[in-house]
């Protein structure tokens, strides 16, 4: 399905239960109309991944999704000869008294594709989601790897010659865990998607958690956007909030209590130090400013 | 939001426009190229331009790529494309051009001048050669001088020698395996080598090709003092971490404290020493402050932490250890920054002194946490450090 438009998008988005801003949705537009690659960075579990999914079911196309890590090289990410199919085949040919010639070894029928270079042969049929997420855990050589399939949007395999890209599709996503090379944001549009407003956050609960009670919802929300000004090492994401409702809602918890927050709070706090600093003062502290609001 | 209004020129103004903002932004230090600017006239063409937000949304994310730049970027968006409802001032915008450009609020303290050279008289010329040949050794004997003489007393000229011998000093840091592999004697196999040579010998394995990790130096992050106290070494320190930032071949980040911590490592980047040194000078606020270690190291933590501390990094830290700040706050910090890198040195220029223990209170409060423990007061001391480096095994 093309997008005629941004609020066109902002709309589809919605429909998917996607409550996106409209900067968000700016961005995503004119990476789509532009063919540029789209860069989104923001701290984890502000729903980035969620923005190449969401694409994909708006195009009603597969998302092809490559994760990186370190050490993630070409032979992952673009392709790799199927070796034991090749070894068989050179083996099986001798024994016939045969010769299996190099441009056969090396053909398309050996070739095993990896993320990137699906998403270029797809391109031709197809408009094509690729997500490329975490492109901060990969290192300096992959992302210099990057940068040129970013340049020109083809690969080359020296075997078989250059393949090119019909309509470039990229999400990337980073979570800042460490910089990543400006030349390669520089080939982007880029976004910073921020924590939500309350009202935001409060929508988002609600379309992902249908079944719970708005009183619930409007308490949790307030406590998580109260809990993101204290000072702690791992700030909870849009993705916390929503485990954390569905939890709630799984316990039958009708509002909040000092109790049942201090047993959850491993729901949405990971480290240890962060527990330990909010536990029984700060929660009793952080409730009562939340019912403050509620009466307001 | 109020929309942009168009001039009823029409767009031949509106482009002007949008191409002086472009250079605005390139003024304030915003990574904006012509290719860009052509990309957003193009991406303009897909939106309500009327739509201040959306208009401002695609200026956004084409011309900034770094979270860094949109607070500046939001400034100059918003003093440009105002209405000019009375009168348009356009100083305004030179006024944040100008803040940008200001003036170092505090110069980094001054070397110590030079001792006012002898005046010597006129002398002849058998004299003179007989002096060059003095002054030969005596540069020699000054090199073992320099050597061990504390930073702290050197003066200007001294200082100058000091930093032509420290980049001399080839500081290579500890390596770590990589995830990476190369061609080699490990024990993984290498199936792609291995399948050529079984192609040339018609399908027999005779050797399986292998390969091995590869090894790769550690980062390095440096988190300096340059408080009151270390006012003495600050400059020498500063000259140190560039030569370090631009002789290893790995990232090296740079911060430096006193009652805020502020990352250098951008400033650093400039190729001209002294132009490096200059934007040091405008980015940091507090020299030789106060020195509050403890809020600094979990600025540290909090917000640098996980960005720069992957990949096995080295802190290095260089201070006296004089603290002001809260004592239970630096020991929490120092703990958290040392479960979180591969080594944690802590150099101190006082160690150099026959007669220093390392009792102020922030100093052994951090004492425990450190792994390395080593003076910086001179030359030779610098030295030893270069080797310890490179000698980081690869287990702690």
């Amino acid at each position: 399905m093309p997008i005629k438009s941004i609020d066109d998008l902002v709309d589809s988005l919605r429909e998917r239960l996607y409550i996106a801003e409209r900067g968000l949705a700016t961005s995503i537009y004119l990476a789509y109309k532009l063919g540029r690659p789209l860069f989104l960075e923001g701290e984890a579990g502000v729903g980035k991944t969620e923005v190449a999914k969401m694409m994909a079911e708006i195009f009603e196309t597969e998302l092809i999704r490559l994760q990186c890590y370190e050490g993630l090289d070409v032979h992952h990410a673009v392709y790799e000869w199927n070796y034991t199919r090749q070894m068989m085949n050179i083996r099986l040919m001798e024994a016939r008294g045969d010769r299996i010639s190099e441009s056969e070894l090396f053909s398309r029928e050996f070739l095993l594709q990896r993320p990137l270079l699906q998403a270029i042969e797809k391109s031709h049929e197809s408009q094509v989601v690729l997500l490329v997420d975490e492109i901060d855990r990969s290192d300096e050589e992959f992302e210099a790897f990057l940068l040129e399939i970013l340049s020109d949007f083809q690969i080359t395999i020296p075997e078989i010659g250059t393949i090119k890209a019909d309509r470039p599709p990229f999400v990337i996503t980073s979570n800042r865990t460490r910089e990543v090379h400006d030349a390669l944001k520089r080939r982007c549009l880029y976004f910073w998607i921020d924590y939500p407003s309350f009202e935001k956050e409060y929508e988002i609960v609600r379309a992902k958690v249908p079944n719970a009670p708005p009183k619930l919802a409007r308490q949790i929300t307030a406590f998580i956007q109260e809990l993101r000004s204290v000072d702690l090492y791992k700030i909870p994401g849009v993705a916390e909030t929503l485990d954390w409702t569905t939890a709630l809602v799984a316990l039958d918890q009708k509002c909040l209590d000092p109790a049942i927050v201090e047993e959850t709070l491993g729901v949405i706090l990971k480290y240890q130090d962060d527990i330990e600093k909010v536990a029984s003062e700060q929660v009793r502290a952080i409730l009562t400013r939340v019912e403050v609001r509620e009466g307001n | 939001m109020e929309s942009v209004s168009l001039d009823e020129n029409g767009s031949g103004y509106f482009l002007h426009n949008l191409i002086i903002f472009g250079r605005v932004l390139r003024g304030l230090g915003l990574d904006v190229n012509p290719g860009r600017m052509i990309d957003l006239v193009q991406a303009l063409d897909l939106i309500d331009i009327n739509r201040r937000e959306d208009f401002y949304h695609t200026t956004r994310s084409l011309l900034v790529h770094r979270l860094a730049d949109i607070p500046l970027f939001d400034q100059a968006f918003e003093l440009f494309w105002r209405k000019p409802v009375e009168r348009w001032e356009a100083l305004d915008l030179l006024s944040l051009v100008k803040k940008k450009q200001a003036e170092p609020l505090f110069i980094p303290p001054p070397l110590r001048q030079p001792e006012p050279a002898q005046v010597e008289g006129e002398r002849d010329s058998s004299e003179l050669s007989e002096r060059t040949v003095i002054e030969v050794t005596k540069s020699y004997s000054d090199r073992e001088v320099l050597r061990v003489k504390d930073f702290a007393e050197l003066n200007a000229e001294e200082i100058e020698s000091v930093r032509r011998l420290m980049q001399q000093l080839a500081i290579r840091l500890g390596v770590r395996r990589t995830r990476r592999v190369r061609p080699g004697n490990g024990h993984r196999i290498d199936l792609r080598r291995t399948l050529r040579t079984i192609y040339k010998h018609g399908g027999e394995v005779l050797v399986w090709a292998r390969r091995e990790p590869k090894y790769k130096p550690r980062p390095l992050v440096i988190i300096a003092d340059i408080s009151g106290s270390m006012e003495r070494y600050t400059r020498l320190l500063l000259h140190f971490i560039y030569g370090l930032a631009h002789s290893l071949n790995q990232p090296v980040e740079a911060f430096v404290f006193s009652t805020r911590l502020t990352r250098i490592t951008r400033q650093l980047k400039n190729r001209v020493i002294d132009r490096a040194l200059g934007d040091v000078s405008q980015v940091v606020l507090d020299w030789a402050g106060g020195t509050r270690t403890g809020e600094s190291l979990k600025d540290f933590n909090f917000i640098w932490g996980r960005r720069v501390l992957g990949r096995g990094a080295v802190v290095l830290i260089i201070s006296d250890g004089w603290d002001r700040g809260d004592v239970d706050l630096l020991r929490r910090e120092m703990d958290r920054l040392q479960r979180s890198c591969y080594r944690l040195i802590w150099l101190n220029p006082l160690l150099g002194s026959p007669v220093y223990e390392p009792l102020t209170r922030g100093m052994q409060t951090a004492l425990p946490f450190t792994d390395d423990f080593l003076p910086v007061h001179n030359l030779a001391s610098l030295e030893d450090l270069a080797g310890h480096l490179a000698s980081l095994s690869r287990r702690r």
